[in-house]
């Protein structure tokens, strides 16, 4: 049982942090700003919530694994917030050149 | 070589990367966004250091609320003529030289440091139980070091009081000027009004398990004032009038309360800023509660300024 | 090496960088993100220290821990002291510089005497 849940948590794991670096390398190599941010919105969410879920069998405790959650949760409510913020921002800068 | 060497490297690697490229980055803008992720990249080199209240304090107020208050000064800074010529190649190479002396003394010194090295971590695990604490660091700021901790929290009170004093004399005693533009992003508001209750709840989480796990007064003040601040951005809340006698209590109540304690250690306990035996955790506790409070209070008093005439209606 | 001296190279070497940037950075906004540089490289130094004093029970000396959380705290106090100076100077000469000649107007604060 534990060995097939240290499967799943490196397979979870493995393929978050392949998200990541995805999303890192779109970050370096896209041309304009808002392909950039669409590839790290997406990237690191997905990258981010696998992890999670990789990390929530070894979690220890249940308030821990609540606490994971509420982690990955927060991250998306701000990073959604923030890719609106700056997307607005450059729809206004286009608008003004 | 194990993997934790490698990380270790990297991420001392990306630290100094990301340090310098703050340094010669053109805009103002960009060098504080570079200087908000290098204080996160710092946090995980705490973290590595065996040190998460540290890198707590860190995340939250060396990189997080400076950021914001750095933010906010080249936003304000901006509209201005900027000094362009920097000073000539001479000079250039020779701050160059000074700085790689420095740092190669600092480097060195590092390496002749006294072996064994000596350490508290003894003498602090000894009494640790007497303030029935089970987090070090908080039994540090608290009790052993706490004059230390209280007259810190005086700096702050002066930090203050140094940032109202150089606000011209008509607009003394109103609102300092607002943190977001006047009609800030829908999605801003959403978030201020999403977050802040959670917030809320997070910040004081950390004050209260600061007594056992990593986190305290400090690091759960700097979640509420950030809370604060994000709902001032988003312009739910004004900042509020520096006259306000509301607002001063909460700023002093933290010291006030902390010396109160000090003072009336001699009656109780028999020494100045000793604390009753039996009674260290709940005075404790209490202490740190009011300084929660006055720092909730006080970093976003001095992020947003001396009150200047924007902030009125 | 005992354990922490890369953190402590690493907090030299920001001491550099930030020393070096203090000088050269004409903006006085700059001059103050290079302060910090040089304070958290300060406090990484004191780290080690606390890093050092590992024993018995604790992987740490607690004692400069607490010490690196204060400074982290009354840093920030002064970078704000900082901010509010220069602001009101920019307020007062109508120009972001430290240089005593540039920009300077006949009225100098005249308007809040």
């Amino acid at each position: 049982m534990s060995a097939a849940l240290d499967v799943f948590s490196l397979l979870a794991i493995g393929a978050g942090v392949f998200f990541f670096v995805a999303g890192t390398v779109a970050l370096v190599r896209f041309p304009d700003s808002l392909s950039r941010l669409h590839a790290l919105t997406k990237a690191d969410n997905l990258g981010l919530g696998l992890v999670v879920i990789g990390l929530l069998p070894r979690a220890g405790s249940p308030l821990a694994a609540l606490k994971l959650v509420v982690l990955w949760a927060l991250v998306q409510v701000s990073s959604a917030t923030v890719a609106q913020l700056i997307g607005g921002a450059l729809r206004r800068r286009d608008a003004e050149t | 070589m194990t993997v934790f060497d490698a990380l270790d490297l990297a991420i001392a690697a990306l630290v100094l990367g990301v340090a310098a490229w703050t340094i010669a980055a053109r805009e103002m803008f960009s060098a504080v966004v570079g200087y908000v992720a290098y204080g996160l990249l710092l946090a995980i080199v705490w973290v590595r250091l065996y040190a998460p209240d540290v890198a707590l304090t860190e995340a939250a107020i060396g990189g997080g609320v400076t950021g914001v208050l750095l933010v906010v000064a080249s936003k304000r800074l901006g509209r201005l003529p900027q000094p362009e010529a920097g000073p000539g190649l001479g000079l250039k190479l020779a701050a160059a030289g000074l700085a790689a002396l420095v740092a190669g003394l600092i480097a060195a010194a590092l390496l002749y440091l006294p072996d064994p090295a000596p350490s508290l971590a003894p003498e602090a695990d000894r009494h640790l139980a007497q303030t029935g604490l089970g987090n070090a660091v908080t039994a540090v700021l608290i009790a052993y070091r706490s004059f230390d901790t209280m007259l810190e929290k005086v700096v702050l009170v002066l930090a203050v009081v140094g940032v109202w004093s150089v606000a011209p004399d008509r607009f003394w005693g109103g609102r300092p000027a607002p943190l977001g533009p006047a009609s800030p992003d829908p999605a801003l508001v959403f978030l201020a009004r999403v977050l802040a209750p959670v917030g809320l709840v997070i910040g004081v989480q950390i004050f209260w398990v600061g007594a056992d796990e990593p986190g305290g007064a400090f690091q759960g003040g700097a979640i509420l004032a950030a809370m604060a601040m994000i709902v001032m951005m988003a312009r739910l809340m004004r900042p509020p009038r520096i006259g306000s006698r509301r607002l001063r209590l909460a700023l002093i109540a933290g010291p006030a309360v902390f010396l109160v304690v000090g003072l009336a250690g001699p009656l109780i306990a028999g020494s100045f800023f000793a604390y009753p035996a039996g009674f260290a955790k709940p005075l404790i506790l209490f202490i740190e509660a009011f300084m929660v409070l006055s720092i909730a209070a006080t970093l976003p008093l001095l992020v947003a300024g001396p009150p200047n005439g924007e902030g009125e209606p | 090496m005992s354990p922490g001296t890369i953190a402590g190279f690493v907090g030299a070497g920001l001491v550099g960088l930030g020393l070096y940037a203090l000088v050269v950075d004409p903006k006085p906004l700059r001059k103050l993100l290079a302060f910090n540089l040089i304070g958290s490289g300060v406090f990484l130094v004191f780290g080690i220290v606390a890093r050092r004093g590992a024993t018995g029970r604790f992987p740490f000396d607690p004692v400069p821990q607490a010490m690196v959380i204060t400074g982290i705290v009354v840093a920030f106090a002064a970078t704000a002291l900082a901010v509010a100076l220069m602001l009101r100077l920019a307020e007062e000469t109508g120009t972001v510089s430290l240089d005593p000649d540039a920009g300077a107007k006949p009225d100098d604060g005249a308007e809040d005497k």
